[in-house]
């Protein structure tokens, strides 16, 4: 069980929605993160790798930055299934660059474009995610 | 100037990220477990996020050009393909069998759990992977 948390996942989530509007108003571009991490392999197609790096290198500090600014820790719970979580990662990683968007790429901002593609791309993710986990735990209960 | 505005909105939507819960997996999967430990909080996180961008992509369509660069580089296309089915729904079902999407799951690199050491190598071995099969078709 966690707890439901409505105020700060909503003022989360306008700081995430607030990240991809800046970034189209200053730099013109979709804040999808596996578009963003996916150009940073190779081959390499354009001139913005630094620009990409800088972003993901600011994201993998965002949770120093609140520990820092709350002056807690931030905690998570992660699968300590190894085995479990190599495969989620390939599917995450080869899915979300197949569908072109993840759920900042089609979820946030397609859909905050009004984007027929990711409006389905959307509901293709959320269908299987709901679906994965209720066989995960309710029909392998695992 | 590009690099360090990067830079801060990569920490933004970090930040947004760790505030927001989405970077804890255990929470995201209960979002997903409908009948058992619902926890609808990450729909709080998907509401806000899409309308402040929403927002933000209005007013970006009163530009000729964005602030800072030369040309918007934003998706053209319309059409509705196996892809598009395909890899959503894969991307689903590792979304739901480990809680992280992209996103939280470099957000959560420098936090150094187990799973998630495993779990951004294969993420980005799979991504490469799409990447050179998309190149071949």
């Amino acid at each position: 069980m966690t707890e439901f948390t409505p105020i700060a996942s909503l003022v989360g989530g306008m700081l995430i929605g607030l990240s991809a509007a800046l970034l189209v108003l200053l730099e013109g571009r979709i804040a999808g993160i596996s578009g963003i991490a996916g150009r940073l392999l190779p081959p390499w197609r354009d001139s913005l790798f630094a620009q990409r790096l800088a972003f993901v290198a600011g994201l993998v500090a965002a949770p120093f930055l609140v520990g820092a600014a709350t002056g807690t820790p931030v905690t998570q719970t992660v699968s300590a299934d190894l085995a479990l979580m190599a495969v989620a990662g390939l599917l995450v990683g080869f899915g979300s660059v197949w569908g072109g968007g993840c759920t900042s790429g089609h979820g946030v901002c397609g859909l905050a474009r009004l984007s027929p593609r990711s409006v389905v791309a959307t509901l293709v993710f959320m269908g299987t995610g709901f679906l994965t986990v209720f066989v995960m735990r309710h029909v392998i209960g695992g | 100037m590009p690099i360090l505005v990067n830079l801060a909105l990569g920490l933004l939507f970090g930040v947004g990220l760790v505030v927001s819960g989405m970077s804890n997996p255990a929470k995201v999967l209960n979002f997903l477990d409908l009948f058992g430990s619902f926890d609808p909080s990450l729909a709080f996180v998907m509401g806000g996020a899409v309308i402040v961008a929403f927002i933000g992509f209005r007013l970006a369509r009163m530009r000729a050009k964005p602030v800072l660069a030369a040309a918007f580089q934003l998706p053209t296309r319309r059409d509705i393909d196996a892809r598009l089915i395909v890899g959503p729904a894969l991307f689903g079902i590792g979304w739901g069998l480990g809680g992280f999407c992209p996103g939280p799951a470099l957000t959560a690199l420098g936090l150094g759990a187990a799973g998630t050491l495993v779990f951004v190598p294969a993420m980005l071995a799979g991504m490469w992977a799409a990447r050179m099969l998309a190149e071949r078709t």
